[in-house]
């Protein structure tokens, strides 16, 4: 008998690799909130006199604002085919902890969509004349942040999963929890900025996380369960 | 196996079913029969531990099933309206995914289980470049990988051929016959051999008694 029994581990591992190859198979995921993102933070020098300066020392700011909304477009995906083609319920009704599958659901929905927003995040630090000790804090940061910020969108993905346009209702619930994350994160790179350090408020996006990631699952399956009904 | 008490549900302030008490043994078929919007498909995601929305008692092997719910859903396999099939994976991709939620891994099943529903060759072509009724079957070829007891499919017949149906038919009867259970919904009339139970849920309603 070529049946092999999957510890926990295993079987997570295969919730991530299907939430990579969901990604391979349509790469609009990918590709869409990193264009947003670029495209968004590069409207900014174009839409006024800014002077130089300023755009410098308010770039942190535009760069953050940007990826919130670019995450919160790429979550909106995370359980949408899920849920209109039925895999949601096998998930639901496997006896597997769901805890670690929806975290793990997020984490890989973070690594193809969150993970890219960090990567180009110094291209437009360079667009928007980001002082040159803000490119670590930024980075730093947007790591720690971004996760914070799929763990967040994801509650309120999960809380609209059962409507058919839920972009405007997402946005008003996501946006307001995800202040904190934004404080911090654009703040990170003020206070290098400011040559004051930085280790204080990296501590706390990393707190953030932490909390994130210890209660955002159990929302996220409380809300997954009422919507499945 | 599973046994029903005082079961009631109400939608919208119209009662859909009161009262229902049964018990489903292993060994049995059921068929839930009922006109559309009788509340075949609601019956059937309380059973299966979906939808909480009721009131009265589900029992599993004499335990309430919300607190035996990870040994519930061991023996449980559910398949509902929606194939559970995303098109844009492959049949092999998708049922990788069902085994590993289950605890296994075993491609050469799934391979058997794709020859078995008529899929040979389509191990790693994209569902969305399959026929609804091929899709169908990607969904039906976990039947063969599932070990649960309790099969819970709704409307299972939906797009599939002729012979589709009857093989559907056949193997719904052998896990019946080899003492599992089968609570399924259809509209056509159901041929086969095993004892078929019904349970009719308009004459169940308390403004037709």
């Amino acid at each position: 008998m070529s049946r092999v029994a999957l510890g926990l581990g295993a079987s997570l591992r295969a919730t991530l690799r299907r939430e990579l190859q969901l990604a391979i198979s349509s790469p609009g995921k990918i590709v869409n909130p990193l264009m947003f993102f670029v495209i968004a933070s590069s409207l900014f020098p174009l839409s006024g006199r800014l002077d130089i300066d300023v755009l410098g020392s308010i770039a942190p700011g535009i760069i953050w604002v940007t990826a919130l909304l670019a995450v919160m477009l790429s979550m909106e995906s995370l359980f949408r085919s899920d849920y209109d083609d039925g895999s949601l319920e096998q998930l639901l009704l496997s006896p597997q902890p769901l805890y670690f599958h929806v975290l793990i659901k997020v984490l890989g929905h973070w690594l193809v969509t969150g993970l890219p927003l960090v990567v180009v995040a110094p291209l437009l630090g360079l667009l928007l004349n980001l002082p040159a000790q803000g490119y670590v804090p930024l980075l730093i940061g947007l790591v720690l942040g971004t996760p914070t910020l799929s763990l967040i969108a994801a509650i309120g993905t999960a809380l609209t999963v059962a409507l058919a346009r839920s972009g405007v209702l997402l946005a008003v619930l996501v946006l307001p929890l995800s202040i904190p994350v934004l404080v911090f994160g654009a703040g990170v790179v003020d206070t290098a900025l400011n040559g004051l350090p930085v280790a204080g408020v990296i501590a706390l996006l990393a707190a953030l996380l932490v909390l994130a990631l210890s209660f955002a699952p159990l929302a996220i399956v409380a809300a997954l369960r009422i919507n499945v009904q | 196996m599973l046994s029903v008490a005082n079961l009631a549900c109400e939608r919208d302030e119209r009662v859909l079913f009161a009262n229902l008490a049964f018990t489903v043994a292993a060994g049995s078929l059921w068929q839930v029969q009922g006109a559309n919007g009788s509340g075949k498909t609601t019956l059937l995601r309380i059973l299966a531990g979906l939808n909480g929305d009721y009131s009265g008692e589900l029992q599993w092997q004499g335990k309430v099933c919300s607190e035996v719910r990870t040994e519930y859903q061991q023996a449980l396999f559910f398949l509902g309206h929606a194939p559970s099939v995303n098109r844009t994976l492959t049949p092999l991709q998708n049922l990788r995914w069902f085994c590993a939620l289950q605890g296994f891994a075993d491609d050469a099943a799934i391979h058997s289980a794709l020859n078995e529903h008529g899929l040979r060759g389509y191990a790693d072509i994209p569902c969305y470049q399959m026929s609804a009724g091929q899709q169908r079957r990607v969904s039906l070829a976990r039947l063969s990988l599932t070990s649960a007891k309790l099969w819970i499919l709704d409307e299972p017949f939906t797009a599939l051929d002729r012979v589709g149906v009857a093989e559907l038919e056949a193997r719904v009867s052998r896990h019946a016959a080899a003492g599992g259970a089968v609570i399924l919904t259809t509209h056509h009339p159901l041929q086969t051999q095993h004892p078929l139970t019904v349970l009719n849920l308009d004459a169940l309603r308390p403004e037709a008694a």
